[in-house]
This record gives structure tokens, C-alpha cells and sequence, in this order.
């Protein structure tokens, strides 16, 4: 109320927005840009649906069928025989291994941020802060490199197997790329639970191992679930580490040793060969929509999350 | 005199196993990331010299240098850079010095955020059917590098807005009320004072582009080419991608090449990323609130 008294007592021609009919003409020009920028990423998101549904449009209509491409697991695209666009085996590949990586990468990853945020000393915290940067930034194909160079091997010693490049080679990749985003996000989400909770508690002699569970991790309950959703987003959308590291067969793998292989690789291995236009392109056009809309989901639920905590 | 009770014991033994858990858990999760560029670095050693870096693969990759997948990615990493930079800073100027609270901004936050979540072949599918089909591009250092573009968008957007955000708002109070316009306050008050924050995101973005694959997997980057590109409509070739043809697609190749492959795209990135660091801490010091 008070504050609609003190705009009223401005002038009117004082206003900022009555202001504008005096700027000159370039100066209104650039302030449109700027506007026009601030859409630009709204114009793009809508545009990258529009395209994927454009070229997967012919077989969304034509060829599918519901229960054939969520509930076959033959995916024969260019069989002389039957055709299948079955994307089972592929959904569970995927679900698989961004399952495995998170059971690995989220209590680890929250450990780590729980330390970095709560016990490390302030120098020890930039130190491993540069070390999460460059873990952020290795590249996932050369992820994918070490899968086969190095935890392939060391796969096929451990455990006695025939092949290394298999499920869990995937999700142990998967996880240690994941990690990064997930002890950031995470560490950001306690470093925000305000100091004077860890004060009131301490005072009251609880000791840090209480305060962390009893008083931190409730208050940056929801931050901390954002950091695993974002790892999950992570996960799902991999393309190179793990093309090179599931072993790229399609089967429903029976144990975590047997080879898989994910939605995204798919898309990657077979786009190349696949003539532009025919039935096998836009059937992995479809395949680009099921992983938009999967990533879609998540994303959003994280931001739900972390917009719940702010409130 | 006065003796802990077992409970309160066991209260301390727990506390120092917690501590020392976690900081044994950290110490080891990080451990690899010392562990990969340490062993790159003594497996592909013997291979890396002067030659291999300026010469052309030979005998079907199996030989020679990576002359050519170095300027590949050269040339994609600045075209991308010059389309997302200023795109990605008018987008931040327009959410941090015009826009209202509103149903506006947040639908331009919720899609800023779904770009950046956006799988990277999904993008690639993007890039395909827009620029190289639509457009016309055909696959071309254009396209890939429009798609990497579009791919960077949201990091540039994010890491320009906190540093504009950075600004004090006093700053801008002072430049209105002494009568500039709001543009000259962005031109002559906001940008000066955040274009170091700026740099370091965009620098960022190029070693993060430098090591995509998925993305350009399709819309500009060839297995091999026997020459350089000449213009942005020829394709190229990339170090991520060779560094994939070489380790899964090409058999006979010595073991020691792809180990130096990888090193040289570790040690390119990592060395972008420490201009970035030290970009940030030169400008921290400096920083006047």
C-alpha cells in the first residue's frame, strides 16, 4: 500500500516507461535484440521438438504401433525378413545402466559433498573444487576410451568374465561422470541450509555426525535430491562412453556382466547407415523424441525440487 | 575424576569414523581423476612428438600425425563460440536488466534449464534435421558448429547472468539516477564490470566443445579426409571424433596412438579450462565491491 503511494507521487513523465518515447531510434533497436535474445533459448527448445517431430512424423503415423515399439525387444531395422522397431531392449539397457551408475554415484557423491561442504578445511576445498572441475571436463569420449582401455580389463581379471564391456563397465563410468554435477549440485544445496541451524544444534551438543543427519539432511533434503536427479538426466542422455562401453548388443542383459546396449547409442551407431528419410531414419528420429521427453521429465522435477527449497 | 559414560564413548568413536569415512571416500573418489591423466600421460607418451601432432594420418589411420582433426576442432570451437557468445549474452542482459518477475521469465528459465539437459545426440538430431536438411547447410563445419552452438547456449547464458547478477545493484541506481538510459548503463556500467565473469564462462564453453562427439557426430565431421577444409561448407574432420574412429572403428592401430589421441584432447581442454581458472582468480582479486 505504501508503495503505491510514492509511484503515485511520481510524475508521470518521470517513469522510466514513459521515458521511452524519447530514446532514439538505436537505441530501441538494440533493446529489441537484447528482447529478441531473451527468447532465443524459448524459440530454440520449441525448435528442437518441432524438428525431431517433423522427421519422425512419416513413421509416428505410418508404421507405429504402441505395443510393438515399447514392448518388443527386436529391433531389426534392416532385417530382409520381418522388420521390428521394438525399443524395449534399448529402454531397459538405458534404465539399467542409469540405474547402477546412480546406486554407485549418488551415496558416494552425496558423502563427498557432505565433506567438502561440512569437514574440509577451506584450502582442501578449492583444491578438490579444481579436481571436480576437471573431472567435469574430461570428455565422454575419452570416458569411453578408458572404459575400454582401462576398466575393461580390469572387469575381465576381477570378476573372471569373458567380456569387460558390459553393464557394469557402463555404470561405473557413468557414475564417475556423474559424480561431478552431483556433489556441485549437492554441496551447493547444504551450503544454503542456513549456518544458524548447525549453530543451534551444536549448542545444544550434537555432535556433527547428529547435525548431519538429523538437522542437514532434512533441511537440504530436496537440494540433495535435485543433485541425483541431475546425475540421472546425466545418465540417461550419455551417448559416446557408453556406446563404446555396454558392448552395443541388444539383448535384455540377465546379469550386470552381459553387454547392452542404450537408447542413445543406438541412435549414434546406426544414424550414419541409415538412408535420410527412410523408415529405419525416422524410426531412430522417434527414439530422439522418447529420450527428449525422458530428459524433459527429469529436468523438470529438479527444478521443482529446487525451486520447492527456495520457497 | 569424571569418566565418559559408554554412551557418550561410542558418541565420540562414531564421530571420528564419520569423519574420517568420508574423507577417505572423497580422497578416493578423486583419486582417478589424478589416476586417468597420469596413466594417458605414461601410455601415450612414447607417441607424441612434434611430427605427430603436424603431420596427416597415414596407411588408413594407422600412422602419422593428427594434423588435420586439430584443425578441425579449431575451426568448429571458434565458429560455435561466435554464434553462442553473443546470443547467450543478449539472452543473459535481457533476464538480468529487463525482465520482470513474471510467467515470462520463468518459462525462459524452465527452457534454459531443459537445454542444458537436452541429451547431446538428441541435439545432433536437432542439428540434422535444422541446419543440414532445413537449412540447406548439408553437413558442413556450419552446421556441426551451429549445433555445438545451440549445445553451449545455456552454459554461456548461466555463467554470463551470475556474472551480471555480480554487479552490484547500487551501480545501476547510480548511473539512472545521475540520467542514463538503461542501455547506456548496460553499455557504459553493467558490461565493463562483468565481461571478465563473461570471458571465464566462454572459455569454459570452449573446452567443452572441444570435446564433443555426439553432437557433431553427424552434421559436419568425417571419419577421414584426405584435406584440410577450405571453406565452412566443407566438412572436417575432429580430435573427439578420431580419437572414437581410432579405438573402436579402425583395427591395426599401434596401441600407443590412441593413448596420445586422448592425451593431446585431455591436455587441449585441461589447458583452455586453467586459462578459464586463472581467468577467474586474476579477476577476483581484482574486483572493486
Amino acid at each position: 500500500m505504501e508503495l503505491k503511494a510514492t509511484e503515485t507521487a511520481v510524475p508521470k513523465a518521470m517513469e522510466w516507461r514513459h521515458r521511452k518515447s524519447t530514446k532514439p531510434k538505436s537505441e530501441r533497436i538494440i533493446e529489441f535484440i537484447i528482447k529478441a535474445g531473451g527468447l532465443s533459448s524459448i524459440v530454440l527448445i520449441i525448435a528442437i521438438l518441432i524438428f525431431i517431430l517433423k522427421e519422425s512424423a512419416p513413421f509416428l503415423i505410418k508404421r507405429f504401433d504402441f505395443s510393438e515399439f515399447f514392448l518388443s525387444t527386436e529391433w531389426n531395422p534392416a532385417s530382409v525378413v520381418e522388420i521390428k522397431y521394438g525399443i524395449l531392449a534399448l529402454l531397459v539397457g538405458t534404465l539399467l545402466v542409469t540405474i547402477i551408475s546412480m546406486l554407485i554415484a549418488v551415496p558416494l557423491g552425496l558423502a563427498c559433498a557432505f565433506y567438502i561442504s561440512e569437514f574440509c578445511s577451506p584450502q582442501l576445498r578449492e583444491v578438490y573444487k579444481i579436481l571436480i572441475e576437471f573431472l567435469a571436463a574430461i570428455p565422454s569420449v575419452v570416458w569411453g576410451f578408458i572404459a575400454i582401455m582401462m576398466i575393461n580389463p580390469l572387469i575381465i581379471h576381477t570378476f573372471d568374465v569373458p567380456i569387460g564391456l558390459n553393464i557394469l563397465n557402463a555404470s561405473i563410468i557413468l557414475a564417475l561422470m556423474s559424480l561431478p554435477l552431483i556433489v556441485s549440485v549437492g554441496e551447493d544445496a547444504l551450503r544454503a541450509v542456513p549456518e544458524t541451524y548447525r549453530e543451534a544444534a551444536e549448542g545444544m551438543g550434537a555432535t556433527k555426525w547428529e547435525v548431519a543427519t538429523r538437522v542437514l539432511l532434512p533441511a537440504a533434503k530436496n537440494g540433495l535430491m535435485a543433485a541425483a536427479l541431475l546425475g540421472v538426466g546425466r545418465a540417461l542422455g550419455e551417448t559416446m562412453a557408453v556406446l563404446m562401453a555396454t558392448g552395443h548388443s541388444i539383448q535384455i542383459p540377465e546379469s550386470i556382466f552381459e553387454p547392452g546396449r542404450t537408447l542413445t547409442a543406438t541412435i549414434a551407431a546406426e544414424l550414419g547407415e541409415s538412408p535420410k528419410g527412410g523408415e529405419h531414419y525416422q524410426a531412430l528420429f522417434a527414439i530422439g523424441l522418447v529420450l527428449f521427453v525422458l530428459s524433459f521429465i527429469v529436468n523438470l522435477s529438479a527444478d521443482y525440487l529446487i525451486r520447492g527449497r527456495k520457497k | 575424576m569424571f569418566k565418559p559414560s559408554i554412551h557418550l564413548l561410542n558418541k565420540d568413536i562414531r564421530e571420528k569414523n564419520f569423519k574420517n569415512i568420508l574423507s577417505l571416500v572423497t580422497f578416493f573418489l578423486f583419486l582417478p581423476a589424478l589416476g586417468i591423466i597420469f596413466w594417458l600421460f605414461i601410455k601415450g607418451y612414447p607417441a607424441l612428438s612434434w611430427d605427430f601432432l603436424t603431420q596427416d594420418p597415414i596407411n588408413g589411420m594407422t600412422a602419422g600425425g593428427i594434423f588435420p582433426t586439430i584443425i578441425g576442432t579449431f575451426w568448429l570451437v571458434i565458429i560455435s563460440v561466435l554464434v553462442s557468445c553473443p546470443m547467450g549474452v543478449l539472452a543473459a542482459l535481457y533476464l538480468s536488466e529487463y525482465a520482470k518477475d513474471g510467467k515470462l521469465t520463468r518459462i525462459i528459465r524452465l527452457a534454459i534449464l531443459n537445454l542444458a539437459g537436452v541429451p547431446s545426440i538428441v541435439h545432433a538430431l536437432f542439428g540434422l534435421g535444422a541446419f543440414v536438411l532445413f537449412m540447406n547447410m548439408g553437413t558442413s563445419i556450419l552446421a556441426a558448429s551451429f549445433t555445438l552452438a545451440v549445445m553451449n547456449l545455456p552454459v554461456i547464458i548461466t555463467s554470463t547472468l551470475e556474472s551480471l547478477k555480480a554487479v552490484p545493484h547500487s551501480y545501476r541506481e547510480a548511473s539512472w539516477n545521475v540520467g542514463a538510459s538503461r542501455l547506456q548503463t548496460i553499455r557504459y556500467i553493467v558490461l565493463p564490470n562483468s565481461y571478465p565473469g563473461i570471458l571465464t564462462g566462454v572459455v569454459f564453453a570452449v573446452g567443452r566443445s572441444a570435446g564433443e562427439t555426439a553432437a557433431i557426430l553427424f552434421t559436419g565431421v568425417a571419419f577421414y579426409l584426405p584435406f584440410l577444409p577450405s571453406t565452412v561448407f566443407d566438412q572436417c574432420m575432429a580430435l573427439s571424433m578420431h580419437l572414437f574412429t581410432i579405438s573402436t572403428q579402425v583395427v591395426g592401430v599401434p596401441e600407443a596412438y590412441p593413448f596420445a589421441t586422448a592425451l593431446v584432447l585431455i591436455l587441449l581442454i585441461l589447458s583452455v579450462n586453467s586459462i578459464a581458472v586463472g581467468l577467474r582468480t586474476y579477476f577476483r582479486v581484482k574486483r572493486k565491491w
